[in-house]
């Protein structure tokens, strides 16, 4: 029996940059997508996925490529209210939808979100790379309704990685604004 | 990923005319298999299909005899979360909150969900050998790195499983497949909707390239109150099983009237052994019955050597899930204490 190694990944194709022939280049699609409030008229080439859109079209950079294959919870953005991976998420599918971003949880005279609020309170972050993706979804988390403990927090909260390994922290943040909106 | 054009057809029939006038054309949902796929040159479609705005597979609805009929469109989470499911249908509820993640639900379909591919670590690598990936090129995994392969119904070709929760659920409650094509719409049990490797192992199913999957169909609900799924794997959230069991019964008193037992991870499908289940038809569940069950379910697995491991853990996970099923005390998806 071979020794345990991992395969080799030679020749792996990186991800990004335009998609390889043959054949013509597909036509830009006209699509409109409302984000962060503001309606835009946009065209994309069918595989442009919603992450690489806002970062490398639209310069949104808040939202993050961890691993870009849905095992990170990095690329966590609302869609139609709902928590998302970006990175698996074809631009063009999403055509008429509405995309909340970290950029747009503040309000209009950059109020921080009570979730923004509750993460620097808790300290539950180091390197900040996954926050943007934990605080979307933990925004997603308080709206859906299913976690009320921590253990349910922590649950509905494992699709968001942290290497820096905040996670006592963010699961303090996420409590606190469950109890406000509980006492409300 | 490859180049493609992309289509967003409004009705099932144009969505199938664009497949069946394509070979290299595919269907997305939701995406979260296919687009991972694609990045990593697995999948190579030239033309994509775009079935979520098909209009009427996003319902739940009743179906005959008391049964319950999903779209395939609708999303995993709002399948899980669904009254009539949670209260009908529990274990089914239970396996696809046990999956993926709270975004990953979120995008995932059902439709997609049966027709994810294996998480082979060579069938993702295309600069390997794969059966399954590029037929005829071998199958690395055997002598290789296997820990998260078959124990159950392998064949030389390939030793992949097939990494669905969900699947599982719908195995043990015997759901149907609702398809349409060319020819028209059929209906699949689920226990044909998988295939074993045998010598085609790029064939994961028997769902033909130009059919869509409608709908998902439950027969009238029998184990909504005695049932478990059990999933063990290597960290307590958001991984694939390395083993795990739907199991369900219904009771009379305290005689079993009928039980299922269908396996997650051990297999190319979702694993069901009716002869195994029938040893505990009309008798009063305890744990001797239970061990029998499992020493008749694992009797003749073959580990590769990393995965040898599984066929101890399956044959535990199967006593475990059968006690929780018969005390009726599911396994709960948030505290991964097993009880
Ligand atoms: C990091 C990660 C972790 C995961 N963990 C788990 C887990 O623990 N358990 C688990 O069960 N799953 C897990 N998954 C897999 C996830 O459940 C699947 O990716 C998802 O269910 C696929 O559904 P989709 O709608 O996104 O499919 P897509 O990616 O859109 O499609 C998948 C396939 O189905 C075909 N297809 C889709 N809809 C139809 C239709 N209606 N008719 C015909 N063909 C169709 C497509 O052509 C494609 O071949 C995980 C995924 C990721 C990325
Ligand atoms: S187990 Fe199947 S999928 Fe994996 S390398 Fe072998 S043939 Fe390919
Ligand atoms: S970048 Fe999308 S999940 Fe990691
Ligand atoms: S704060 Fe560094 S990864 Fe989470």
């Amino acid at each position: 029996m071979a020794d345990l190694e991992l395969p080799l990944r030679q020749g792996f194709a990186p991800d990004a940059g335009p998609a390889q022939g043959p054949g013509p280049l597909p036509d830009e699609i006209p699509i409109t997508l409302t984000i962060n409030g503001e309606r835009r008229a946009l065209h994309v080439r069918p595989w442009t996925t919603l992450l690489d859109l806002l970062r490398e079209d639209l310069s949104l950079y808040g939202t993050k490529k961890g691993c870009d294959h849905g095992q990170c919870g990095a690329c966590t953005v609302l869609l139609d209210g709902e928590r998302i991976n970006s990175c698996l998420a074809l631009a063009v599918m999403k055509d008429g939808c509405e995309v909340t971003t970290i950029e747009g949880l503040a309000g209009p005279d950059g109020t921080l979100h009570p979730m923004q609020e509750a993460f620097i309170e808790h300290d539950a972050f180091q390197c900040g790379y996954c926050t943007p993706g934990q605080i979307c979804s933990a925004v997603a988390l308080v709206k859906e309704g299913h976690a009320t403990s921590r253990a349910e927090i922590r649950e509905h909260m494992s699709g968001n990685l942290c290497r820096c390994g905040a996670y006592t922290n963010i699961v303090d943040a996420i409590e606190d604004v469950l109890a406000k909106e509980a006492a409300k | 990923m490859n180049r493609f054009s992309y289509a967003r057809p409004g009705s099932v029939e144009d969505a199938l005319r664009e497949v069946s006038s394509n070979p290299a054309a595919k269907f997305i949902a939701g995406g979260t298999n296919l687009v991972d796929l694609m990045k990593y040159n697995v999948e190579r479609p030239t033309h994509l299909v775009d079935v979520t705005r098909l209009p009427g597979l996003k319902e739940i609805g009743e179906a005959g005899e008391g049964g319950l009929r999903i779209g395939a469109l609708v999303s995993n989470t709002a399948a899980a979360y669904d009254e009539r499911v949670k209260e009908r249908y529990p274990l089914l509820s239970s396996a696809i909150l046990a999956g993926a993640s709270a975004q990953l639900r979120n995008s995932a379909t059902m439709g997609g969900n049966l027709l994810q591919r294996t998480r082979c670590y060579y069938f993702y690598d295309d600069a390997t050998p794969c059966n399954k990936r590029a037929p005829g090129s071998g199958c690395p995994a055997k002598e290789g790195v296997n820990r998260i392969h078959a124990i159950l119904g392998t064949s030389e070709h390939c030793i992949a499983t097939h990494p669905s929760d969900m699947a599982v659920a719908l195995a043990a409650l015997e759901a149907v497949v609702k398809v349409a094509g060319p020819n028209g719409e059929r209906s699949i049990p689920l226990a044909d909707f998988h295939r074993l490797p045998g010598n085609m192992p790029e064939k994961d199913t028997n769902l033909h390239g130009d059919e869509i999957i409608l709908a998902i169909e439950l027969p009238e609900p029998r184990f909504a109150k005695n049932y478990t799924y059990l999933k063990l794997r290597d960290r307590l959230s958001y991984a694939f099983a390395l083993v795990s069991v739907a199991a369900a019964m219904e009771m009379d008193g305290d005689k079993v009237v009928e039980a299922r037992i269908a396996l997650g991870g051990v297999a190319h499908k979702p694993w069901r052994l009716p002869e195994a289940e029938e040893l505990l038809r009309g008798k009063v569940p305890e744990r001797a019955l239970f061990e029998a069950v499992a020493e008749r379910i694992l009797d003749g697995a073959k580990g590769y050597g990393h995965n040898d491991f599984k066929i101890d853990l399956a044959r535990r996970a199967v006593i475990r899930a059968l006690s929780q099923a018969a005390a009726g005390t599911p396994q709960s998806q948030v505290d991964k204490r097993i009880q």
